[in-house]
């Protein structure tokens, strides 16, 4: 045994790891060069039997030369098995692109994610969302908004009645009873908005639906006035209808509104009407016990299927109303 | 309302304002424009009037044609066809002349027709674009035109009419004067009342007049007597051709006067044949049940609630909204009796509802109609008689008397306080002066006009300012609302459950309320579900009732998209339903004004039965569309039950699941799931009967969740999770087939014990005969603080399973 011999080994080791084609002929090469029988094992065992001197000088070569084959061999094992693996993977490849999706595809209504996107839009500006019945008394859906029975105002909303009509009871023409209930059991101030639906006794037709929906504001507090309402509109239609858009107020009429005003939006090149509003009719007030030389109010109301309509350009409300699949689909859950 | 440019510029100067900026002022001021008619703006000449000469019968063709022989002043003569035949020779008409353009750009040239030369061609009102009227064509009176005269000019074509929306509380609007104030105001210009001419009018009365008495539902009646009316004397073309202008149509002279003075006053007016007036007219109410015949024909029955007026003998019109048959100016009329009334609105209101019937006369009278006009607005229509009709004055009954509106206290500072403006007191004044109110600018006493009985409180008087000030000049200023606000926990959920189950694939939809009998009695709905309420108006009559359920609008949801090519698919709505269960009460209707007591607006509330809002979901055909990973298997009970115990499972609750047959679910493929033992959802598979019955494929399936009866889960107490190894132990068990699932799981639960982790249904069979199957679980245990011995864990599977066995007599499956 002499240095250069265990070189040789080491060389003769080397050149075999590196021949190695795959891991199979690797695990040959390194039982050859490795194993019990191999030059090296022979000699490492063979240390015993020198002199000390020779012992240490020798165990040392052989300790280097142990560490050289086993680091080739580790190199070796690591070429070889990266490139079994990008055999592998290359014969797994798929066509990606085949349809994965298996559920089908689900949506929320348009009307519904208009509505969260309202309630959500005047939840941040600290209004609260009220809900109520939709099959309401009489008395708060018309009397106490100051339309009195035979008032041609009453008439201007085709109502459904339920039997008995003893009990009083309407199908809501207008999201308005939730104004009259809240103000009846809060204290101003009250900011509140009522998405909810409603109903009219007009055929169903491209623009009108016996059956609709409305969102509804109301504020009550010290020192409201019409600026407060413009300016809640003006900051309403831009979150609907996009910042560019403009609005203007018109003179109009609503019982329970006085003074009374249209709301148009300027969007697309045209005026559109959007909704009415006005500051709440002390008389209005009155009945629901706010005193009215502490606090005012303003509301505003507005069809939430027209809103959609204008901000979607749809141009027929069947579309919305009759619940096709592939209409709804279209807008996901409003993400 | 229609209104025509050339009228209002009888009390408004408009030269040089274009019909862009008079639009423009109308909605302004809160009237919104529906029509701009352009009138002769598509018409060009030679227009002119025309004497028939001669008339040829042409009887060789399909309608019988005329050949007429026109004079048009042109030295000769020229002839035309034409197909009207409500003229006679010596008759002036309107020919239009080659070289002529009719609206719908239609060219007049001469042309051979019917084997002649025509040369021209006599016109229709319509034709002219004046008008819908095509039953024959225009005739002059004699004298109200000479031959070859220009008709363009004679007939006041060229005129721009403006149609306006008028609102409930402006019933002043509803009148010339009315819209040319409003213009006037709009615009800064001056505007002449034409009132003040009609209060200048006096009559020499003699004491053998008409009487008129107001014994209910009137504040002041005026009934004017006029003699030797000429009944031959037609309307001058200047009132026929205003009346046609507004959408009118001409009739006779008294009938035209009546309907031109209310066009250009708003009072409505009502020409009686006197001489078949018996003693009086008396503004009374109707009898019950007495027949009455209208103006248009219609035998009507009468009813104590109905305003009329009569004569010592009968009902001669239904007060205020259209006369009777009987008292009809007639050709042969010679005398009449014009009455104006400020009937009380309401009245009017109730008359017009309850009759179908909204005329001119009652849409101005329900409205509000100025009491002074019963005076003045009379007194212009007996002038008008006198001098177009050769009348004589006979005299005047008068019965009430005016009231005028009361006067307003307002502060200027209100005023910009509601507003937002910091209008000077001198703005403010004057914009009430300008709607006609006299203000004391040291006391702010503010004097209504006559006419605009809806001025009663301050914030009125606001509108009016902000009005004639403009919106436009009113800040814009977000509030600040002092709260931070959130959707409340049961917003929150239903809001959560519909995304998750978008995001499931289920699409929403909104299904409108009302159902047909038939579907109630095809889905086989008893009790709750059975009592509705019937709609006592309904849109149609196939479906009156209002849902108790929300199946059938997801059945009818179904079948619309299944007929549109859908195949597979899932739906569900969140909405309200309505059951009749609750006992109904009188309606509430109490005072206005103030704030009615604690216990009326509780027994308000109460009065409204509970609607609560459920969830529904129909599942029809395959769980996925066909695809090449896997085979589409089609929707089956399970997929149901499972929809509805996710969404308990969202709402972390805990419930049970149990069989109940329960319409329209199929009896032995419907689960009922309860929370704290009640039930709150049913789901499973559709009874195979509704599926054939409404078109559905077969086993569709469907689940409702009543979410209002879903308790508010409490703030969650997390536990302490375990990290100590788990211990997996499997048990297949043989059991009568009638024992569920869920039972036997409970009473494995029931036994293993607390350390008992988890439990799993992995495996049912069914073929083992004997009326038995099996059924094998999958226990995990676990111990909070130690790693289980083998011992232990034998011994808590063996209790649970002696558990089972004592309870539903299961034995280990070998």
């Amino acid at each position: 045994m002499n240095p250069q011999e265990i070189n040789e080994w080491v060389s003769a080791a080397m050149s075999a790891f590196a021949a190695a084609g795959d891991l199979d002929e690797l695990k040959a090469a390194r039982l050859a060069h490795t194993g019990d029988k191999a030059p090296i094992s022979l000699a490492s065992r063979g240390l015993g039997s020198l002199s000390p001197e020779d012992k240490a000088s020798f165990g040392k070569i052989i300790g280097e030369a142990k560490a050289a084959i086993a680091s080739a061999l580790a190199d070796e094992t690591a070429r070889l098995e990266t490139a079994r693996d990008q055999k592998i993977l290359l014969e797994e490849v798929v066509d990606i692109t085949l349809p994965a999706k298996l559920a089908h595809a689900g949506g929320l209504h348009p009307i519904t994610i208009i509505k969260n996107d309202i309630s959500d839009f005047f939840l941040a500006q600290g209004y609260s969302v009220v809900e109520g019945p939709e099959l309401e008394s009489s008395w708060l859906n018309f009397d106490a908004l100051n339309i009195p029975a035979d008032h041609p105002a009453r008439t201007m909303q085709d109502t459904f009645f339920v039997e008995p009509l003893s009990a009083g009871l309407v199908l809501r023409t207008q999201t308005s009873p939730l104004q009259i209930r809240t103000m009846l059991t809060n204290e101003p101030p009250i900011y509140i908005v009522s998405p909810g639906r409603t109903f009219r006794a007009d055929e169903l037709d491209a623009t009108h639906s016996p059956v609709f929906h409305q969102v509804e504001g109301l504020v009550v507090d010290r020192g409201i006035s019409m600026a407060h309402l413009k300016g809640t509109l003006d900051n309403f239609a831009r979150h609907m209808f996009g910042p560019d858009v403009t609005t203007r107020l018109r003179p109009s009429f609503f019982p329970f509104t006085e003074p009374s005003a249209e709301v148009d939006v300027f969007f697309n090149g045209r005026w559109i009407e959007w909704g009415g509003c006005g500051m709440v009719n002390p008389k209005v007030l009155e009945t629901c016990g706010v005193d009215t030389k502490e606090f005012s109010g303003f509301a505003f109301g507005m069809g939430l299927e027209r809103t959609l309509m204008v901000r979607h350009g749809i141009t027929d409300l069947h579309e919305i109303v009759e619940g096709d699949l592939r209409f709804t689909r279209q807008f996901g859950v409003g993400l | 309302m229609r209104i025509p440019r050339s009228w209002v510029n009888d009390f408004v100067d408009l030269t040089g304002i274009t019909d862009e900026v008079i639009a423009d002022a109308f909605v302004r001021v809160g009237f919104e424009i529906e029509d701009v008619i352009k009138q002769g703006a598509d018409l060009t000449g030679p227009l002119v009037v025309a004497r028939v000469i001669a008339i040829e019968e042409l009887a060789e063709h399909k309608k019988p044609i005329r050949y007429v022989e026109l004079d048009c002043n042109e030295g000769q003569t020229r002839f035309v066809i034409c197909g009207a035949r409500n003229f006679a020779v010596n008759d002036l008409v309107v020919a239009a002349l080659p070289g002529a353009v009719l609206p719908g750009n239609f060219a007049i040239s001469a042309r051979e027709t019917y084997g002649k030369t025509s040369n021209g061609m006599i016109c229709s009102s319509k034709e002219l674009g004046l008008g819908e009227d095509h039953s024959g064509i225009i005739v002059l009176a004699e004298g109200s035109a000479s031959v070859g005269q220009d008709s363009i000019e004679l007939l006041q074509i060229n005129d721009t009419i403006f149609d306006i929306a008028v609102n409930p509380d402006r019933g002043y609007a509803l009148s010339i004067r009315g819209a040319a104030r409003e213009i006037a105001g709009a615009l800064n210009l001056t505007f002449t009342d034409p009132i003040a001419h009609a209060k200048s009018l006096t009559f020499a009365d003699s004491d053998s007049t008409t009487p008129i008495k107001i014994l209910d539902g009137a504040m002041i009646a005026v009934l004017r007597s006029l003699d030797n009316v000429n009944p031959k004397s037609p309307s001058p073309i200047w009132l026929s051709r205003r009346i046609e202008k507004v959408g009118m149509r001409s009739i006779s002279l008294a009938v035209d006067v009546t309907n031109y003075v209310m066009i250009e006053l708003g009072q409505p007016l009502h020409a009686f044949d006197r001489a078949k007036i018996v003693n009086g007219l008396e503004i009374t109410y109707a009898k019950d049940k007495s027949k009455f015949t209208t103006l248009d024909g219609q035998e009507r029955e009468l009813a104590s609630s109905d305003l009329v007026v009569r004569d010592s003998k009968q009902v001669l019109a239904l007060a205020g909204t259209m006369g009777g048959l009987d008292s009809e100016i007639t050709e042969s009329t010679t005398t009449i009796a014009i009455e104006a009334v400020r009937f009380d609105p309401i009245a009017i209101a109730k008359n017009s509802r309850r009759h179908k019937l909204s005329t001119e006369a009652s849409r101005r009278l329900e409205r509000g109609v100025d009491p002074s006009l019963a005076e003045f607005a009379s007194a212009r229509a007996a002038e008008l008689m006198i001098s177009l009709g050769g009348a004589t004055y006979v005299g005047t009954s008068v019965d009430g008397e005016e009231r005028y509106p009361a006067i307003i206290d307002i502060d200027p500072k209100y005023v910009n306080d509601r507003l937002g403006t910091d209008l000077s007191n001198e703005v403010i004044a004057k914009a009430l002066t300008t709607v006609g109110c006299d203000v004391d600018t040291k006391s702010w006493k503010v004097d209504p006009p006559s006419w605009r009985g809806d001025l009663q409180i301050p914030a009125d008087l606001v509108e009016e300012v902000a009005r004639i000030v403009g919106y436009d000049q009113i800040p814009s200023i977000l509030p600040r609302s002092p709260y931070a606000a959130t959707l409340t926990p049961v917003q929150l959920r239903r809001r959560t459950i519909a995304a998750a189950l978008a995001a499931r694939g289920l699409t929403e939809v909104q299904n409108f309320p009302f159902v047909a009998e038939s579907t109630m009695k095809a889905l086989n709905y008893t009790g709750d579900r059975a009592a509705t309420f019937r709609i006592a108006n309904p849109m149609s009559e196939e479906t009156p009732l209002m849902r108790t359920h929300l199946i059938p609008g997801l059945i009818a949801a179904a079948q619309r998209n299944l007929s549109r090519g859908a195949r597979d698919f899932a739906l569900f709505e969140i909405g309200a339903i309505f059951r009749n269960t609750t006992k109904l009460v009188d309606g509430l209707f109490p005072p206005l004004g103030s704030k009615p007591d604690a216990t009326t607006i509780k027994a308000i509330f109460d009065s409204v039965p509970p609607q609560p809002i459920h969830l529904g979901a129909i599942f029809v055909g395959k769980t996925t569309g066909d695809n090449w990973r896997t085979k589409a298997r089609a929707y089956e009970w399970a997929d149901a039950v499972a929809e509805a115990q996710t969404v308990l499972d969202l709402c972390g609750l805990q419930y049970t699941v149990e069989r109940s047959d329960f319409a329209p679910w199929h009896p032995g493929r419907c689960a009922e799931l309860l929370v704290d033992g009640k039930a709150v959802a049913h789901a499973g598979e559709l009874h195979p009967r509704v599926c054939s019955e409404f078109g559905l494929p077969p086993r569709s399936c469907a689940l409702v969740i009543n979410l209002d009866a879903l308790p508010v889960s409490d703030t969650v107490r997390a536990a302490v999770i375990g990290s100590m190894p788990i211990a997996v132990q499997d048990v297949a068990l043989v059991v009568a087939a009638d024992v569920s699932a869920a039972a036997l799981e409970q009473a494995l639960v029931g036994g293993a014990g607390d350390l008992l982790e988890s439990i799993v249904l992995f495996d049912r069979y069914d073929k083992i005969g004997d009326g038995k199957i099996s059924l094998a679980f999958t226990l995990s245990f676990r111990a909070p603080d130690r790693t289980l011995t083998g011992e232990e864990i034998t011994a808590a599977r063996e209790a649970a399973v002696a558990n089972a066995a004592k309870l539903y007599g299961a034995t280990v499956r070998s």
